[in-house]
C-alpha cells in the first residue's frame, strides 16, 4: 500500500514538474495597435500622436513600427521576451520583413529595439545602439519617458527612411512551390500525354519519364537529383493515361479550376495587424 | 470498368509517395540546411566583426597584447574549421566546429572583461558601436541555433516515425542531424555589459 502511495505520489510530483515549466514565460500581450503602453508610461496626448506618426509611415513606406511597454520581465531574459513578442505578433509586410519593435520593461530599467530581417541594412544594429545610448536614455535618466519614446519612435523612422522605401504594401505570394499544385499539373500533362498516344503505352510511358521531372522542375527547382524520383511515376502515368483515353475520342480527363491561392496581406482596413514579417535577433539593447 | 481501375491505382500511387513522408522528409532536410545556413552567416558576420574590434582595442590597450593574440588565434581557427551540410550528420565534425566557435566565445569575453580596465576605450564611439554589433551578432547567433536546433528535432523525429521510417530506410536514407548545442555559459544572453 505504502509502495503504491509513495509511486502515485513520484508521478504525480513528475507531472505537476513537467507541467509547471511552461507557466514561468512571460505571456506576450494581444497586440492592441501601433502604441502598446501595459506599463502605462506615457500621456493621453502623447500616445494619439504617436499613433498617428507611425500610421502614416506605415501608409507611406509600408514599415511597421510597434511600440510595446510593460511592467517587468518577470525575470525573463529582455532578448528572448522581445523575439517571442515580435514572433508572435509578426510586424512587417510578409516578403518584405519590414517591422521594428521597441520594447521598454519599466521595472528593469530596459529597453531594446527589435529590428525585421529587411530593416536589419538600414536599422542596424549599430543605429539601433546608437539611438538607445544617445536618444532614449538620456532622457529617460531624467524620467522624460514620453519625451524618450517619441524622440526614439521618431528616430526609429528617420534611420530606416535613411536608405529604405519599400514598395506599397506588395501582396507578394510565392507561386506554385506546393504538392497538391504538382499533382494537379502532372495529372493536367499525363492527360495530354493520353490522347497524343492513345493505346501506345510504350511511347506514352517514355514522354511520360521524360515530362515529369521538367514539371517537377518547374514547381520544386531546389529538390534538384531527387526529381529524377518522378521518372517511374511519369512511366506509370503515362501507361495509364493511354491506357483510358481510348480511341482519342473520350479525351482524357478533365481537371478544371485553379490551385486556390490565399492573399496574404495583413489586414488594414479598421484595426491594425503584423502583416507576417520574420525576425532573426537583430537590433540592439540598453538600460538606463 | 478498366477506366475506373486505373484510375483508382494512379490515387494509390500517389498516396503512396506523398503519404510515406516522401517529400515531407525531404522538405524537413531542406528546412534544416536552411536553418543551417542562417547559423553560418551569422557565425560569419561575428568572425568578421574582429579585426576591426582588435584594431580598436589594440590602440587603447597596448599591454593586452597576450588576450588580443588568443581572439585572433581563435578567429582563424574557426575559419579553418568548415562545415558542409553533409557534415551536419557528421558528430565528430560537428563537434570540432562546436569546440572552436566556444573557443572564440570565451577569448572574446575574456577581451571585453579587460576593456573594462580602460575607461577612454569604453567611451570611445567606434568602440561603443563594435559592441553593440557584437552584441547583436551573439544574439543573432542565438535565435539562428535555437532555429536550426528546432528544425533538426523536426527531422530527427520525422525519420524514426513510421511510416516515413521506412521511406526513409529504402528509398531516400537520409540521416540524423547532430543538434548546435549551447556553450557553456553561453546559455544566458549575451554578457557583453557596460
Amino acid at each position: 500500500m505504502a509502495r503504491i502511495l509513495s509511486r502515485l505520489f513520484l508521478s504525480f510530483a513528475m507531472v505537476s514538474c513537467l507541467l509547471s515549466l511552461p507557466a514561468l514565460a512571460l505571456d506576450v500581450p494581444a497586440l492592441s495597435g501601433r502604441i502598446n503602453d501595459t506599463a502605462g508610461m506615457l500621456s493621453q496626448t502623447n500616445v494619439t500622436e504617436l499613433k498617428q506618426l507611425l500610421a502614416a509611415f506605415e501608409e507611406s513606406e509600408s514599415t511597421q513600427i510597434v511600440l510595446l511597454t510593460i511592467p517587468s520581465l518577470e525575470g525573463e531574459v529582455l532578448e528572448d521576451f522581445s523575439l517571442r513578442v515580435v514572433e508572435k505578433w509578426r510586424i512587417g509586410q510578409k516578403g518584405l520583413d519590414n517591422g521594428a519593435l521597441l520594447l521598454v520593461s519599466r521595472d528593469d530599467r530596459r529597453l531594446r529595439i527589435e529590428v525585421g530581417y529587411g530593416l536589419e541594412g538600414s536599422l542596424t544594429d549599430m543605429t539601433g545602439g546608437r539611438i538607445i545610448s544617445r536618444v532614449i536614455v538620456p532622457r529617460f535618466k531624467e524620467g522624460k519617458f514620453d519625451q524618450g519614446i517619441h524622440d526614439g519612435l521618431l528616430a526609429m523612422i528617420q534611420a530606416v527612411r535613411g536608405e529604405f522605401t519599400a514598395p506599397q504594401a506588395s501582396a507578394k505570394r510565392t507561386t506554385g512551390n506546393d504538392p497538391a499544385g504538382l499533382l494537379f499539373l502532372l495529372i493536367f500533362v499525363y492527360s495530354f500525354v493520353g490522347r497524343i498516344f492513345h493505346n501506345k503505352k510504350f511511347l506514352a510511358a517514355i514522354s511520360g519519364a521524360v515530362v515529369s521531372p521538367v514539371v517537377g522542375m518547374m514547381i520544386f527547382p531546389q529538390l534538384g537529383i531527387w526529381l529524377l524520383a518522378l521518372v517511374p511515376v511519369g512511366v506509370l502515368g503515362g501507361v495509364f493515361a493511354a491506357s483510358m483515353s481510348v480511341g482519342g475520342r473520350s479525351g482524357g480527363f478533365y481537371i478544371g479550376g485553379g490551385s486556390g491561392y490565399s492573399g496574404s496581406s495583413g489586414g488594414f482596413g479598421g484595426g491594425f495587424s503584423g502583416g507576417g514579417g520574420g525576425f532573426g535577433g537583430g537590433g540592439a539593447s540598453g538600460g538606463w | 470498368m478498366k477506366h475506373l481501375a486505373s484510375l483508382l491505382l494512379f490515387t494509390i500511387t500517389a498516396v503512396i509517395l506523398s503519404g510515406c513522408g516522401y517529400n515531407t522528409l525531404q522538405t524537413k532536410e531542406e528546412g534544416v540546411f536552411k536553418a543551417w545556413a542562417d547559423v553560418e552567416s551569422t557565425l560569419q558576420r561575428r568572425a568578421d566583426l574582429i579585426p576591426n574590434l582588435v584594431e580598436t582595442v589594440k590602440g587603447y590597450a597596448k599591454h593586452e597584447q597576450e588576450t588580443l593574440q588568443a581572439v585572433v588565434d581563435a578567429r582563424s581557427k574557426v575559419g579553418s574549421v568548415q562545415i558542409s551540410s553533409s557534415d551536419l550528420s557528421n558528430p565528430a565534425a560537428m563537434q570540432q566546429m562546436q569546440a572552436a566557435q566556444s573557443g572564440l566565445s570565451s577569448a572574446l569575453s575574456k577581451l571585453l572583461l579587460v576593456v573594462e580596465r580602460y575607461p577612454d576605450l569604453k567611451a570611445n564611439q567606434n568602440f561603443l558601436d563594435l559592441q553593440n554589433q557584437l552584441e547583436g551578432t551573439e544574439n543573432r547567433i542565438n535565435v539562428a541555433r535555437q532555429r536550426y536546433n528546432t528544425a533538426v528535432s523536426d527531422f530527427n523525429g520525422a525519420i524514426r516515425r513510421l511510416p516515413a521510417s521506412l521511406t526513409n530506410k529504402f528509398l531516400l536514407k537520409l540521416e540524423r542531424k547532430e543538434y548546435f548545442k549551447a556553450e557553456e555559459g553561453a546559455k544566458t544572453a549575451p554578457a557583453i555589459k557596460f
